[in-house]
């Protein structure tokens, strides 16, 4: 789906991304990761052209976006601000309906468009009229996201869209960015410094240095396969709670479901997800279904903590 | 206190309209400016907001034009652009630049980074991005600038006046030349009040919410335009010729009043200072102005005096005044100065002012070669039988008379002479005189008559401006009241007068005022 080849960005002497190559497939969440100044924003800039690259080439669907006009490449892709650059002039309604005024949609499709999503990221049909700077940062955050997702381009861009939120705030919304069916038939390409972040929302992360890729993989790929020292050290904090994260609990067979008390469960529900379902919503085991619709296994605490380290052992021996 | 008031009342009800003119003038020009500053000065800073290396030049440019002086800023318009509403508004608009410039650079430049990011990254392009995100976020700003460009421009437009481009500033500066408390304010106030109500109304604008009323941001240019063109209604006007009167002129009985009442003289009238009134007169941007008949400038441009066959300016020949105790110590300097008398008249003395003024001869140079040229000049004696004490005012003309008198005095008899010149004007000479430290001065009959004398009415009416009846009446008041002796006069009259250009008068064959008005009649 997105194809990126020698990318390169120099500022002046600086090499702020220095000829990195990545692929990202349709409605995959690639998390480019990293600490300030690696070069990540500027790779994700490059990709909607808010910066020109200096060498390398870019492609969506095969199309070289560097022979796309800029302004028509970039209503095609949604685009998450940090501090999420909201219009402080404009209502909430105006505001996610900017990229539909552009593409000339007509009235009614635009004020159903804007309803449902507002509906579908939890924000009052009051909010429609009221501006950004009445809203509490995490609604704004969402405000920010109806906007990218509006003309539901097939991309989007998001450059640490939670890095402005509080921790509590943060996984509330984490949670709900996970269950939004938008995001699932989109490909996602994440910018972010929180390791925890990239463990929970990416299916696969690009951990970046000094404007290069120092390794890319799932997270359970950088965890227990690290290429090198420095991958190794970049994720050894609260790494427990990184490994639970990376690890799924054991799958159901083709067809087949995982329940938790009766409710049909994701498929990439992580353990540290399940465990703390156990812990607070006071359930006792995960169940697993099969075609047929009949309960094959029952698992309680003590069998998803086997499963976890007979996974681990798994991977640090392949 | 109360009878000021009650009085300033009166006189602007009196001249309601020229006040309502002049305040129509005031508001025209005012927004003839600022709208043309704000068509030239938010684009411009537009662009230095896009290209901030130019936002150095631009706005230092626009900063020293800020500092230039206003009166000098509209000196160099006149050689530019003459006189009239063209040059004030082009100065007006430079003055308004500044701010206008500024704040838009400031508002477009302040507007939030991520903010503009998020709609370049929704594919909006720079001109939606301008016009959608900027200039909304940076209107505030920008219209505190078009406010405090606007206070600035009503303050400045007063001076306009001086360049003859009306407004509140004909009141103002009319009133200071007349010392007329009552006009000055009558100017002063309704600018000030209309500094007070723009910033006001202004402020309001600023604080609307642009997205609510967007009807509103259409209509704010249409009623700056409206506003400019009041400017235009007062000039509705139609004579063949254009006169241009000092604002001292415009206010007096002896002057443009005068002209209306006795010679029911119409003429499209504008008000100029005097700096600039001659040099307008000769560049054809007015065709009657009111001058001083000997000044320099009536030779220097080509100008000629209308004769006031119906004597409504005062007559001002000039004669020396001695004090009578210096008479009968030197008993031989009544004499002396009176070999001048009847010796210069209102040509020579203009040729003379000419030379001083305008081919900078020195005033000693000027005073001797016309002695020798009459044979009244003798060399200096040396003599030190007493110092004679000659007082003079500040410009040219006494300049010259006090050095012939001094050499007069100095050729003909013993005594020895100092000079006091350029004493300020008439009240510093008349009392340096009055005071005993000096012993004469040349004075002018009508100043004599008018600001030292300072008649009734009735007095003025029955010398009727006769050259005779007002030497007459000041020389036995004076000696009546102050042992001053009025000696014989030198001959010329320093009046006001019309002038025109030589060649226009001789062309429509009008020689003095009564032709002109004639001439002005005829259809």
């Amino acid at each position: 789906m997105i194809k990126v080849e020698h990318l390169s960005k120099h500022f002046g002497k600086v090499k702020a991304v220095d000829g990195i190559s990545f692929d990202v497939k349709e409605h995959e969440n690639l998390v480019l990761l990293g600490t300030s100044g690696c070069g990540k924003t500027t790779t994700l800039k490059m990709l909607n052209r808010l910066i020109e690259p200096t060498h390398g080439k870019i492609f969506i669907n095969n199309k070289n976006i560097l022979e796309q006009q800029p302004e028509i490449l970039r209503r095609g892709i949604g685009y998450v601000l940090q501090n999420n650059g909201l219009f402080p002039h404009y209502t909430v309604g105006e505001n996610i309906a900017i990229v539909p005024q552009l593409l000339n949609w007509d009235k009614k499709k635009i004020q159903h468009r804007v309803s449902e999503l507002l509906e579908k990221l939890h924000l009052s049909k009051a909010y429609f009229n009221v501006y950004p700077n009445e809203l509490s940062g995490g609604q704004q955050q969402r405000v920010g996201l109806a906007r990218a997702l509006v003309a539901d381009p097939p991309v989007l861009l998001m450059d640490e869209p939670f890095g402005a939120l509080d921790n509590v705030t943060k996984s509330k919304i984490h949670a709900e960015f996970k269950v939004l069916d938008e995001l699932k038939k989109k490909t996602i390409i994440m910018v972010t410094h929180d390791v925890q972040e990239a463990f929970e929302l990416g299916d696969r992360i690009c951990l970046m240095d000094a404007g290069k890729i120092v390794q890319q993989g799932t997270p359970a790929d950088l965890l227990f396969k690290p290429k090198n020292k420095f991958v190794e050290d970049f994720l050894k904090e609260q790494r427990l709670q990184l490994e639970f994260k990376a690890i799924k609990p054991p799958q159901p067979p083709e067809g087949g479901t995982l329940r938790l008390n009766g409710v049909v469960l994701s498929r990439d529900v992580s353990m540290w997800w399940v465990m703390e379902q156990f812990k607070f919503k006071g359930s006792e085991s995960l169940s697993i279904y099969d075609d047929q619709d009949r309960e094959i296994e029952k698992l309680g605490f003590e069998d998803l903590m086997s499963a976890f380290y007979q996974y681990k052992q798994q991977q640090t021996h392949e | 206190m109360n009878d000021q008031q009650q009085t300033l009342w009166d006189f602007m009800r009196q001249q309601s309209d020229k006040l309502a003119t002049q305040t129509l003038e005031h508001i025209g020009l005012t927004f003839i400016s600022l709208f043309l500053a704000v068509l030239v000065g938010l684009p411009l800073g537009i662009l230095i907001a896009r290209r901030r290396k130019l936002s150095g030049s631009v706005l230092g440019i626009a900063g020293i034009l800020q500092t230039i002086p206003s009166i000098a800023l509209l000196g160099f318009m006149i050689p530019l652009l003459g006189i009239g509403p063209k040059p004030a508004i082009v100065a007006l608009l430079l003055y308004a630049l500044l701010p206008i410039i500024r704040n838009t650079y400031t508002g477009i430049t302040g507007v939030d980074a991520a903010v503009k990011e998020a709609a370049m990254a929704m594919g909006m392009s720079k001109w939606q991005i301008l016009f959608k995100v900027e200039l909304p976020l940076a209107m505030p700003v920008i219209l505190a600038g078009i406010r405090t460009a606007t206070v600035i421009t009503v303050g400045v437009a007063t001076l306009a006046s001086y360049i003859a481009a009306g407004g509140l500033g004909e009141f103002i500066f009319g009133g200071i030349s007349l010392n007329n408390t009552n006009m000055i304010l009558a100017g002063a106030i309704p600018a000030a009040l209309l500094a007070i109500i723009f910033d006001f109304l202004l402020s309001r604008v600023q604080k609307l919410n642009f997205k609510k009323i967007k009807a509103g941001t259409y209509a704010l240019p249409v009623v700056i335009v409206l506003l400019a063109s009041v400017y235009f209604i007062p000039s509705a006007y139609g004579s063949k010729l254009t006169a241009g009167f000092t604002p001292e002129f415009m206010g007096r009985q002896d002057g443009n009043l005068g002209l209306q009442s006795k010679y029911h003289l119409k003429i499209h009238t504008i008000v100029i200072s005097d700096a600039v009134m001659y040099k307008a007169a000769y560049e054809k941007q007015l065709d009657v102005i009111s001058g001083y008949s000997t000044d320099g400038r009536l030779k220097a441009y080509n100008l000629v005096v209308l004769k006031d066959d119906k004597n409504i300016f005062p007559p001002y020949f000039a004669a020396p005044i001695v004090r009578e105790d210096a008479l009968r110590k030197f008993p031989e300097l009544e004499m002396t100065l009176n070999q001048l008398s009847g010796k210069i008249n209102d040509t020579v003395m203009t040729e003379l002012n000419y030379r001083t003024d305008y081919l900078h001869e020195s005033p000693e140079k000027v005073a001797k070669d016309f002695l020798v040229s009459k044979n009244l000049w003798r060399p200096d004696r040396s003599g030190s039988d007493g110092i004679v004490r000659i007082g003079s005012k500040i410009f040219g003309e006494q300049y010259i008379l006090a050095n012939m008198y001094s050499m007069l005095i100095k050729g003909y008899t013993d005594y020895d002479v100092t000079t006091k010149t350029g004493l300020g004007g008439t009240k510093i000479c008349f009392d340096a005189l009055t005071n005993n430290q000096i012993d004469f001065y040349p004075e002018y009959t009508g100043t004599g008559f008018l600001v030292i004398l300072q008649p009734s009415q009735q007095i003025i009416n029955s010398v009727e401006g006769s050259k005779e009846k007002t030497y007459n009446y000041v020389k036995e008041e004076f000696e009546k009241r102050y042992q001053i002796k009025w000696l014989q006069p030198i001959g010329f009259n320093n009046a006001y007068a019309l002038m025109m250009r030589q060649k226009q008068a001789a062309a429509l064959n009008v020689k003095s005022i009564t032709d002109l008005k004639n001439y002005l009649d005829k259809k």
